[in-house]
């Protein structure tokens, strides 16, 4: 099991190495790792469908609770088979769509490490690796869609992406670690025995808020949508395989696993519902007046994972149903009409809908897929859709004294998708066909295979439910209520409202097909809503947080030295002063202090006279000079102090800064520019107040009671464990070796830091 | 500071400082000294020959960039203190060999860490000083 989740990661990181070899018509070997996986997960649906869950335990960071926990029940057996099956379909597309292309192989490493990544995400039972794999997903996404690297606009909208996915995931890890908090255990398995505990907590409304923002930002929910259309930027595999059918459904998969430990709550539901409810209408709307094909998809994606929010808010054991079947619909038909969109925009070169028709005429099994997947989003019997809308408005109806406002807007919805769908995938089939498309011929069979395939399942299910039945549905169901739900599903229900609605919505939508054309006019009325559309809202803000980011790094990283250390010194100064006047008995008690010996005294006196001179000499080499001596009599205070160690490193040091200052001072211009009087006024009184300061701090700490057990602990043993008799040198190179290897890497660091700095502009200089 | 006596002086130096940086590292065990003191002192011979005789010498006398000196002075370090992990022991336990080694006394791979202290510090140092006087 742990293979099959990071066999994509293992691909991935062989790719830079066999990449090249592959790039041609190989390529298409590597759907063998898709194919083989779907072809594993498939043998578990035996099982499964017998109301069996498989666990899986790998240790990894045990001591923190953290492991890789696979947990494989009915919801993950869906995500899983979804993510390889269509994985494998988009990844045989890939070979003939990118054929060719530079950075092909690259292209199957990134998608090799977001199916990993997702499986991961949807097997994980440790709720901190669920994490983990979902802020890969969002970063392999972000590969993804900024594939096309040298587009600025797809630079961009990779970013858009990574920053409010990454920003959710961030709230996640959140929510998951109150969780843990709260319950003791990351284990959702585990979790879902205290659902009594967490509801009645006082962080529960928190938590809530937490996983919420995450799967909101994650699913592309309203306000958090408008990253979605963007990153239709990446190559059409992506957009399908992505941001259709599995990653989106993230946040999907995410509530719905929840549903058993967070849900059935006042807060849930009623958070779900409206959110869902509005970005189901919100989305829908749009997409109606949208022109590109990607974008329709786009909008329609996002309204159809506003349905699947709305109907876990239900929370109903029929919302959970249908939202387990729509989960299935909609990746199969969403992902046919993405793939047919590729294939259109790969052949004609545009994908603006007012220009396609009557592509029927030079790629009829696209076209065919193509209608075949807007039959079933439209819901239209014996399609799959069918039965998805018809559970969608068996849930609503049934849902107490809103009931009709819900179906309202289920219907209203429906009617919108039934219309993108048809703009997406009949409109640009039928009519009449332009000249300038006649020369068009179909493309390899390794493009329209897949979609077909995609769209004949979509009819298949209808047709025949019971295939899926028990064996795959049921047990979505049973994992998302956490009992074993009575159910069959039948494509005729007799006659009964759900009908009555289902024609409204088949009618509606054909109704608004006939009369609404896509024109430049409708895409600019839409367009007119732009500045308080939520997008420019949150962009408005993230200038706003830009700007003040910039002025607070401009006053506190202003490049001056001499502002940092007068920042650093006041501060420190503050604090002591605050903790040694607040909470301490000042005395200073001078029957323990030593004599002053002769040597002393002339040592200090030598110190004095050398700050004078540094501080009012006008030679900027007396000053170095001085301050020279003022380190070299700091040593002979050390060795007063029997410290020849400290003595002898610190006298080294002493005469290579002399040097530096005299190096650096040697090649500044004659003249001196001393800083004025008031700037020299504060800074001899901050030194004054900080120095004065420190030698009450050093006083008091005489009158603490010395603790000398750490110093005795390396005396004594010095010898006996370490075989050496400086005991400094012990400490450096034995018992502390680890800081000292630290050390002298920072040591490194720097001095690769001074080199690179000022050889590289040396450089630029030079190239002027 | 080009002055004559200066200049003869330096090149006289220059061994006697070194062999004293060598002395001080190796004496570090037992007595004051140790590596980044004997690192220091060996910068400063460095320095010294290269004040007298400008960098161009100095560097003719090194043959190799003085940045050199920081890798392989942290591989040492590192491989003494990731050697006991071969032999059973903890990250930095110290290894030592039976018998002492003539003028050296007890070698161990405390030694060897220290070495590459006394590397990764004339390197860092050279690197800095070299880099400031050439480029400024």
């Amino acid at each position: 099991m742990l293979l099959s989740v990071l066999s994509g990661f293992l691909l991935a990181a062989c790719l830079p190495v066999i990449g090249k070899q592959i790039k041609g018509n190989l390529s298409i070997l590597l759907s063998a790792l898709p194919v083989i996986l779907f072809i594993y997960f498939l043998s578990f649906i035996p099982g499964v469908a017998n109301g069996e869950t498989y666990h899986f335990t790998y240790n990894w960071v045990p001591q923190l609770g953290i492991n890789f926990d696979f947990h494989l029940d009915g919801l993950s057996l869906l995500f899983t088979l979804l993510i390889t099956g269509i994985g494998s379909l988009v990844f045989i597309y890939t070979s003939s769509y990118l054929k060719g292309h530079v950075y092909l192989d690259r292209f199957y490493g990134y998608l090799a490490m977001f199916m990993s990544s997702m499986l991961g995400l949807v097997l994980s039972d440790n709720i901190i690796t669920l994490f983990i794999f979902w802020e890969l997903t969002s970063i392999s996404s972000f590969f993804l869609i900024g594939f096309n690297n040298d587009s600025e606009a797809s630079r961009k909208s990779s970013l858009l992406a990574l920053g409010i996915t990454g920003f959710g995931g961030l709230f996640l890890l959140a929510g998951m670690i109150l969780l843990g908090y709260v319950t003791g255990s990351y284990s959702i398995v585990e979790l879902m025995g205290q659902t009594e505990l967490i509801h009645n907590h006082p962080y529960f409304v928190l938590i809530l808020f937490l996983v919420f923002m995450g799967a909101f930002t994650k699913s592309a929910q309203f306000p958090f949508h408008f990253w979605l259309p963007g990153a239709m930027k990446a190559p059409t595999p992506v957009s399908t395989y992505l941001h259709s059918a599995t990653m989106v459904k993230a946040g999907i998969y995410l509530l719905a696993r929840f549903t058993p430990v967070l849900g059935n709550h006042e807060y849930w539901n009623t958070t779900l519902i409206i959110i869902g409810g509005v970005t189901m209408l919100y989305a829908a709307i749009h997409a109606v007046f949208r022109l590109d094909l990607k974008g329709i998809l786009a909008y329609s994606t996002i309204s159809a994972l506003g349905v699947l929010v709305f109907l876990i808010g239900l929370g109903t054991d029929d919302a959970l149903l249908a939202a387990s079947v729509f989960i299935l619909v909609h990746a199969l038909y969403k992902a046919t009409l993405f793939l047919v969109t590729g294939i259109i925009d790969h052949e004609t070169g545009t994908r603006d809908v007012s220009q396609l028709s009557g592509l029927n005429k030079v790629m009829l099994p696209v076209g065919i897929a193509a209608i075949l997947a807007a039959i079933s989003n439209a819901g239209i019997p014996p399609s799959f859709g069918f039965l998805g809308k018809d559970l969608i408005y068996e849930a609503t109806l049934h849902y107490g004294d809103w009931a009709i406002v819900l179906t309202v807007a289920a219907v209203l919805t429906n009617i919108c998708l039934l219309f993108a769908g048809f703009l997406a995938g009949i409109k640009p089939f039928i009519g009449k066909l332009p000249q300038k498309y006649e020369k068009l011929h179909l493309p390899s069979p390794l493009m329209y295979i897949p979609p077909m395939i995609l769209a004949g399942l979509g009819i298949v299910f209808g047709v025949l439910p019971m295939i899926i039945d028990s064996p795959l549905i049921k047990p979505v169901a049973a994992a998302i209520l956490n009992t074993s739900p009575d159910f069959h599903l039948a494509l005729w229900h007799g006659w009964s409202v759900v009908l009555l609605l289902s024609t409204i919505t088949i009618g509606g939508g054909l109704g608004l097909y006939f009369i609404l054309k896509p024109s430049e006019g409708l895409l600019a009325k839409a367009t007119r809503f732009e500045p308080i559309s939520p997008m420019s809202i949150i962009l408005r803000c993230t200038r706003i947080f830009e700007s003040t980011a910039k002025g607070v790094t401009y006053v506190l990283q202003n490049g001056y030295l001499r502002y940092y250390v007068i920042a650093i010194l006041t501060f420190l100064s503050v604090l002591l002063a605050y903790k040694i006047f607040k909470g301490i008995d000042l005395y200073v008690n001078f029957g323990k202090l030593t004599e002053i010996t002769l040597y002393e005294a002339i040592v200090l006196a030598i110190m004095a006279v050398s700050i004078v001179f540094t501080v009012f000499t006008r030679s900027r080499l007396v000053a170095v000079a001085a301050m020279g001596i003022i380190g070299y009599s700091i040593c002979l205070i050390f060795l007063f102090y029997s410290a020849p160690d400290l003595a002898m490193t610190q006298f080294s040091i002493d005469t290579l800064t002399v040097i530096l200052f005299v190096l650096v001072l040697y090649n500044l211009p004659k003249y001196l520019k001393l800083s004025d009087t008031g700037s020299r006024v504060r800074d001899g009184m901050l030194a004054l107040i900080f120095g004065g300061l420190i030698s009450l701090l050093t006083l008091e700490v005489l009158n603490e009671p010395l603790e000398r057990e750490i110093s005795a602990y390396y005396a004594e043993n010095a010898y006996t464990l370490a075989k050496g008799k400086n005991v400094v040198n012990v400490i450096l190179v034995d018992f502390r070796g680890a800081d000292t290897m630290v050390e002298i890497i920072v040591l490194s660091i720097a001095a690769i830091g001074v080199f690179s700095l000022l050889k590289l502009r040396l450089k630029s200089i030079e190239k002027e | 500071m080009k002055t004559i006596i200066f200049k003869t002086a330096s090149s006289y130096l220059l061994p006697l400082l070194l062999l004293f940086a060598i002395f001080i590292l190796l004496r570090g065990h037992y007595l004051p000294g140790g590596g980044f003191v004997g690192g220091l002192i060996a910068a400063i011979a460095f320095v010294i020959h290269s004040f007298a005789n400008g960098i161009e010498k100095t560097r003719g006398i090194i043959k190799f960039h003085p940045g050199f000196l920081m890798p392989i002075g942290l591989a040492l370090a590192l491989i003494a203190a990731i050697a006991p992990l071969f032999t059973g022991g903890a990250l930095m336990t110290g290894l030592w060999f039976e018998n002492p080694v003539p003028v050296i006394g007890m070698v161990g791979s405390a030694l060897f860490f220290d070495i590459g202290v006394f590397l990764v510090v004339v390197g860092v140092t050279l690197t800095i000083i070299f880099t400031i006087s050439e480029t400024i």
